[in-house]
This record gives structure tokens, sequence and C-alpha cells, in this order.
């Protein structure tokens, strides 16, 4: 595996208890409103998934980071409470603009709650400010470049469930369904398994990696970050996702003549 | 994610597994070999075999994915192994986890690059999948009311650990000529000593004044495409020889079983070939050779140290008895010989339980068991042991808000279902989501308050080779094609009569029966004995009877059973009715397709 970057993927409970302290970094809650609204990690701006995916153009998402008060070496922190996922999206949005300093919170807002530490209801006062836009398209995959890519090599993860990556994927995609990345404290698990998880599959710190799931991007995007993680840096999402793959009537494949659904206790 | 509340109070009063079975290099070889397979260094028969020592089957129409098989001995499990069992299915298979016929659970769809990762968690908790397939010796069972069973001599249990102790990883059971299987029964009632390899019932007799504890032993039984009724070696095996008994049964077997034929490789082939007098002779003489060359050296290891029951407390009062309690505990539980105990059957749909109803098992019982221990039973079903009588009812709501408190357990209602269609390479029809399907029209109909069907049992296989145990089921259903013109539908062969206790006996073939009129079929066949029974008269008894010639004037026989179900199993044209022609979970038309079978490798 490559060397670790020195941006951070994830930073811990206490680590970001003391940033807020100090006022040096600026916390991104993704939950629903009315969630946020019943008490959030102090001074978080609640920035609702829904929000940002109704436009995510780069103009849009910079309007967004400005009126937050977010500069370019802002310090930015996202927590959701949904495994990470959601996180990882916003995370990854700011990072396509040119935010390099974005972390996501290594537990969820409901283990935060768990653990007793600090919540509030105040909103934190903004401080506009201004961003710059630097797009950095070596983190997108988009629908025409994943069968080149293919051809050439690349890597193309499927980050959704087991039954469902039997069912129809993309030509070619393997599956590391997201419920593999997580451990049960954190949203991600420790390096040392993960890059297990990478090496048993025989995939190396060279190779390009492509990650997609269903819809838009969330679910890939924790799987983009949990890579990233282990240091692999030549990772793109391919953030449309298989949503946009099927509705282009691009070719799928299944898992056939088998019966897995029926193995389902659900 | 887990849905573990990390909140929850674990006093140190929980049991924990008391034998590590798991060897964590085992998980680590396993992935450095998936890696030599991919690479190409390493052949795919060699592989193959490699995988399956280690528990792990190909899946349907794929090796790319396995079926992971974990080996608990004596179907024993604990609480915090069934929660690592939930986190590992969650992680890396489909979110449940199939409790099979042999009392082990079987986590599916996993990708042949994860299951080191399934192997080394499972390590971390004392379980092992080594030898669970393979030509090897399999999960040594035992009934899951050994210990608590009233008709029971002794608890059998500490025998069946100390079997697999002395037979796991021993060089001896490495490469047989093909799988063997052991059984120990508590009583003749609930157990399957004449279907296996080996099979053992205790029995203990007086000599010289002095109580000798012992089994019954049977040899050469066996389900499959060919089955047999085991054969008794003995009147009486004393425990000492317990040990030479089983080393030299397996010897002979790995010494003279057929190597060169895998459909005639199971051990019940060689003592059918060979006649069962000469290889009963045989055993005893490589006994006595046994007893010379090891006596001194080698012993089962027995641990009889009597278990210690937890007190367990539940304290507060139930409101009210909730709805369906007085039918759930008629059909679901069974008063232990310990006074004021019962052990609770669950009620599994083929097998099939979340992970999240996993993680309910485990916490229900630390709660109120006072072994704190699962057993996984014979019948894809789970067991909590030493429940006291008066927890019941609050035992019941704990299931209620699972969905894990369906009655039927111990009835008609409760069907088997082999994997069928959904894993394995060798099926021909989903008979694994038939028995779901049969098993909830039967609750529905409330078939297990029906105390004329409660000694009844359906079980279903997807193929002719028994792994759903359709021949010692009272009604038992093979999957298979069948053909009208040019169109194909999914059909079983109904078998009727089968048991397996005492008077085992393997179902007579009835008739065919196309997939979507089983469940009508069944029902025909509970209409006929309604009409026909005695006063008193049970369903299994009832089908004996015709089978034995005794039926009354309008069934007299099996082919009168048959007659009277030709309008019932009748096909349709595909115009008439196009989803006859699909199996179950299928939408297109049915067509039989196989791969190749792994228990063969």
């Amino acid at each position: 595996m490559s060397k670790e970057k020195t941006t951070r993927v994830t930073i811990d409970a206490d680590n970001l208890r003391s940033e807020i302290r100090d006022k040096s970094v600026k916390v991104l809650d993704i939950r629903k409103e009315e969630d946020y609204k019943q008490g959030h990690i102090p001074s978080a701006i609640n920035l609702p998934l829904a929000s940002l995916l109704a436009d995510d153009s780069p103009e849009k998402v910079v309007q967004f980071a400005q009126s937050f008060g977010i500069g370019d070496e802002t310090p930015v922190v996202v927590y959701d409470d949904t495994f990470g996922a959601l996180a990882s999206r916003v995370a990854w949005t700011l990072e396509y603009i040119g935010h390099e300093d974005v972390s996501l919170l290594d537990v969820t807002f409901g283990t935060w709650k768990k653990l007793g530490l600090e919540i509030n209801t105040e909103s934190p006062s903004l401080g506009k400010t201004s961003h710059s836009i630097k797009l950095q398209p070596q983190i997108l995959a988009t629908s025409d470049y994943l069968a080149p890519a293919k051809e050439k090599g690349s890597v193309l993860v499927d980050n959704r469930e087991r039954l469902n990556f039997l069912e129809q994927h993309i030509p070619g995609a393997i599956n590391i369904p997201y419920k593999m990345l997580a451990s049960d404290q954190n949203i991600l698990r420790p390096k040392d398994d993960l890059k297990r998880l990478i090496q048993n599959r025989n995939i190396t710190s060279d190779s390009e990696i492509i990650t997609y799931c269903g819809s838009v991007g969330t679910l890939s995007g924790l799987g983009y970050y949990a890579l990233k993680s282990i240091g692999l840096d030549n990772v793109k999402l391919y953030v449309r996702s298989f949503k946009e793959w099927k509705s282009l009537e691009k070719p799928i494949e299944k898992q056939k003549d088998a019966n897995y659904w029926d193995l389902s206790a659900e | 994610m887990s849905n573990k509340n990390i909140n929850q109070p674990k006093s140190d009063n929980n049991p924990k597994h008391k034998i590590n079975w798991g060897r964590l290099e085992e998980a680590e070889r396993f992935a450095e070999l998936v890696k030599l397979f991919r690479q190409g260094k390493l052949n795919r028969d060699d592989f193959r075999r490699f995988r399956l020592q280690h528990g792990a089957y190909g899946s349907r129409m794929t090796d790319d994915y396995s079926m992971i098989r974990l080996k608990l001995p004596a179907g024993e499990v604990y609480p915090e192994q069934l929660d690592k069992i939930a986190e590992l299915s969650d992680s890396f298979s489909i979110g449940s986890a199939h409790v099979s016929t042999r009392q082990n659970f079987q986590l599916h769809w996993v990708a042949l690059e994860d299951v080191s990762e399934v192997l080394r968690g499972l390590a971390e908790v004392g379980v092992t999948t080594r030898e669970a397939c393979g030509n090897s010796v399999r999960s040594i069972m035992c009934s899951p009311l050994a210990g608590v069973c009233p008709e029971e001599i002794f608890d059998p249990t500490p025998y069946a650990v100390a079997a697999t102790k002395f037979l796991l990883r021993n060089p001896m059971s490495q490469s047989l000529p093909r799988k063997f299987k052991i059984n120990f029964t508590c009583c003749e009632k609930h157990g399957m000593a004449r279907m296996v390899d080996i099979g053992l019932i205790p029995q203990q007799v007086e000599i010289n004044g002095r109580i000798q504890r012992g089994f019954k032993i049977f040899l050469g039984g066996g389900l499959g495409a060919q089955s047999f009724v085991g054969h008794q070696l003995e009147t009486f095996t004393p425990e000492e020889e317990l040990l030479y008994t089983i080393i030299s049964v397996i010897r002979i077997f790995d010494r003279l079983g057929n190597r060169e034929n895998m459909a005639r490789a199971r051990m019940r082939y060689l003592v059918n070939e060979m006649g069962w007098e000469k290889f009963q002779n045989l055993v005893l003489k490589e006994r006595a050779m046994m007893k010379m060359i090891l006596s001194l050296l080698v012993k089962l290891e027995i641990d009889k140290t009597p278990e210690v029951l937890r007190k367990i407390s539940i304290s507060s009062e139930m409101p009210s008895i909730p709805q369906g309690y007085s039918r759930w505990v008629k059909s679901n539980t069974v008063k232990q010989k310990q006074l004021g105990f019962s052990s609770v059957f669950l009620t599994l749909e083929s097998g099939d339980v979340t992970s999240s109803q996993l993680r309910a098992i485990a916490d229900m019982a630390r709660e109120f068991t006072a072994d704190g221990q699962i057993r996984n039973g014979f019948a894809q079903d789970m067991v909590f042991r030493h429940v006291k009588d008066e927890d019941l009812p609050r035992l019941y709501a704990k299931l209620l808000e699972v969905g894990l408190a369906n009655p039927g357990a111990l009835t008609m209602a409760s069907v088997v279902g082999c994997s069928g269609t959904t894993s394995c390479n060798l099926a021909l029809t989903n008979s694994h989501r038939l028995a779901k399907e049969v098993q909830r029209k039967f609750i529905e109909l409330k078939i297990d308050e029906d105390d004329d069907l409660r000694n009844s049992t359906i079980k279903i296989s997807g193929c002719p080779n028994s792994c759903g145990q359709h021949e010692i089921a009272t009604i038992g259903f093979y999957g298979g094609g069948g053909r009208l013109g040019k169109d194909m539908y999914p059909q079983y062969t109904m078998l009727l009569g089968g048991r397996s206790d005492e008077n085992t006996t393997l179902g007579y073939t009835c008739t065919k029966v196309p997939a979507k009129r089983v469940i009508p079929t069944i029902l025909k066949i509970v209409e006929i004995f309604k009409s026909e029974k005695k006063h008193g008269e049970t369903l299994d008894l009832w089908i004996l009877r015709v089978l034995e010639g005794n039926g009354g004037p309008n069934v007299k026989s099996l082919d009168d059973i048959k007659e009277l179900l030709k309008s019932t199993v009748v096909a349709p044209t595909k115009d008439q009715d196009e989803d006859f022609y699909a199996d179950y979970g299928n939408d297109g038309s049915y067509h039989a397709k196989t791969g190749r079978g792994e228990c063969a490798a």
C-alpha cells in the first residue's frame, strides 16, 4: 500500500471536541432539519443531504460553503446518523470543488450520543467568507469513463448489498458491500482490517478504483473514503451510479439461475 | 450496522464457550491459498479439496461465492458466538444465516475472497469450519434434548464432544473415500441413529451389580440417492469401547470404501455390497486389534463434570399473557426431566434466521436459559433449554417482538426444506421456498393444532440426494422436472410413510406432484385421512396401516391414494395456467439446470 496522505480521512470524537473548543473547524451535520433541531454536536451547521442533492453543481456547492464561512483552508468535519454514507457524499462533493481539508467524524451521531458527549441546540454563527472553485476531475467517474477504464484494468467496485449485486450490476464489477466497511463502533473498520480485505482481492496500491452504488453515490461515497483511508490514492466515485447506468440502458450483468432471494429470512 | 444495544449489561454470570475449536492460522492459510488459486498457481481440484476441508462449499453456478458451513459439535452454540455470526453475516453474507438439518449454521453467498475473514471472525469466538465439508468426519451431532430428555438414560453430549476432540484435525479423518457422519441421540424417539454412518443411543446395563454405561451402535445407515437403514453392531457397547469402535469403523471405511465411483462411495454402500455379517465381523476384529494397540495410549477425554446451571431470575410481572401463547406452548415446548424447566423450539422457515434475530436469540439465551447456551436442532430449528416454566410467557412475548413466535415447531406445520436452487449446484427445484410456502399455509390453517397431525412430518429436497431428508418424512418430496408436450414444469416425487425412530422406515414412492400442486395435494391427503381414520388414529399411523395393506374399504393401498390424487396433480396446458410452469421464486418458465456437485470433491 502506498504512503498515506497527510489529509486525514476520519477524525475521532476526542480530536473533534478539542478542535471545536479551539474554534478551528467547521462541522457539518447532514441529518434532516428536524433531527438537527432536536440536538446536534456543538457548533455544527445543518446541511441536510437533500438540500445539497437538489442542486450539487459546483457553483451551488461553493455558495453553500461560503455561506457557512468555509474558506479554502478551513478544516471541515462532516457527520450523519446513517453509518457515514451521507456524510461521505457531502465530503466528496466538497473535495470535488477543490476543498482539501475535509474529514468524516469516525462515529455516527447516534454513537456520539450513546458515548454521552456534548450536544446542544444552539445555532452557530456562520460568518460568510469566500471559497474558490478548483475542480478535481480525477476523483469523478462518469458513465462514459467506465468501459474504457475497465479495459485498461481499473477495478470497478459495487458497494451495494450482496443480494442486490447478485441481482444486477455493471459488467465486470466486484462487490464490496458497504456493511463490510464498518466496525461495531466506527463508520470504518481499522486500517489493518480494510487493508486485508483489499489485499485478499489482489487489488494493488497502484490500481485505479471506481466505486458506485444504487443511486446517488452515498454508499459508494463511504466506499471511496474507506479506500482512501488505507492510502489508495487513485480512487474515483461514479457519483450518478447504477441508477443512471440503468436509465442509459447500458449492459447489465446478473448471477443467473439461482433463487438467492429466497434464502433471506426477511 | 449493528443493532446491538451497546448499553446492555452483560453480567459475568454469562457462560462463555468452553472449547475453542477455531484456529486463526487456518484463516490466514485460507487467504493465502485463495490468492495462489486466483493467480493460477494452484490448480482448481487441489484448491477445491482444500476449500471443502475448511468448510467452504461452491455456490450454485459459480465458484466465486462460497457457502460457509460452521461446525458446531453437538449443535452447541453460545450467545457471544451468535452475535459474531450475525456480525459476519451482515458484513460478508446476506444478512441472514441458515440452520442445517445437521445442527450447523451456513452462511451463503460469501465472496471467495472474504471466506478467510469469516474464518478469522469465527476463530475469535472459538468456532471452526474445519471438516464441515469434504471427505472428512463431519460435525458430530447430538440430540438437542440431550441432557434434558425425560426418556434418556444418560446425557450423551460429553461423548459427542469428546469424540469431536479426538477426530477433528486427526490425520485419519482427512481423506476418506467420502464424507462420514456420526450422530448421538438422547433416546429412540429424538434422533436419527439409524440414518447415519455411525449412530449411537445411550444405554446402560447392570454387570455384577455395577451399572455400566454404554451405547447401542448402528452402522451403515444413511440417506441419499440410495438410502439404507443402519444395522446394530452388538447388543451393548460399553463406553470404554466407544472410541475403539469408532476408530475401527473409520479405518475399515478408509481401506475398503469405494474410491473409484463417487456415487457409491459412502460407507452404506460398502456395508450393503459386502453384506452386514461380514462387515460386522471386520469391525469386531479391527476393534480387538485397536484395543491391543491403542488402549494404553488413546483414550476418549470425557468431561463428566456435571453442568452448572446459572441462577436465573426474571423478576418483573407480566401484565398479561400475550395472544397465541397457549397454542405456542403446546407446539413449541417440551417439559424437561428437570422439574420446572422446559426446552423451547423456535420455528424458523426452512432454517433461515436474520442477523438481527440471531442477536435477539443471543440476548434471550442470556436472559432466560440456565445453561446460557443454544442448541441447534435436527429439523432446521434452534432450541433454548433450561427455561423456567414460569418464564415461558415472558420469553414468548420477547419472541413475538422479533418475529420468532410462530407456533408449530414440533408439529407437521414445521417443514424441512434443503437449500435447493437458492444456492446448491445439484438442485432441480426451489425446495427451500416451497417448504416456506407450505409452512406459512399450514400455520395459517392452524394445522399445528390438529392432534391427528402432530407426529407427522413434511420434508422436501430439491433433488433425489436427500439433504432435505424426504425419505424419513411422513410425507416427503424430492424435486425434478415434469413435461407436458414441449413445456417443462417443476415437479416433485412424493413419498409416504418414512420415519426415523426405532422403527425407522424409508418412505414409499406414491406419485409425482407438480410444484404448484404440492399444497393442495397435502391437504387432499389430510382430507382422505380424516374420512378414513379410525378413532384416535394419527396421520402417520393411518399411512402405516395403508402401507401394510390394512387400509379401509376405500383406501387399501398406496395405489388407491395415488388414484384419489389424480385430479389434483394433473398438469394444465401453458395457456390455461402459465404460473404452473414457473417454479417458486421465478417469473420465467422452468428449466432444469444443474452444475457439478461438490459433496463429491
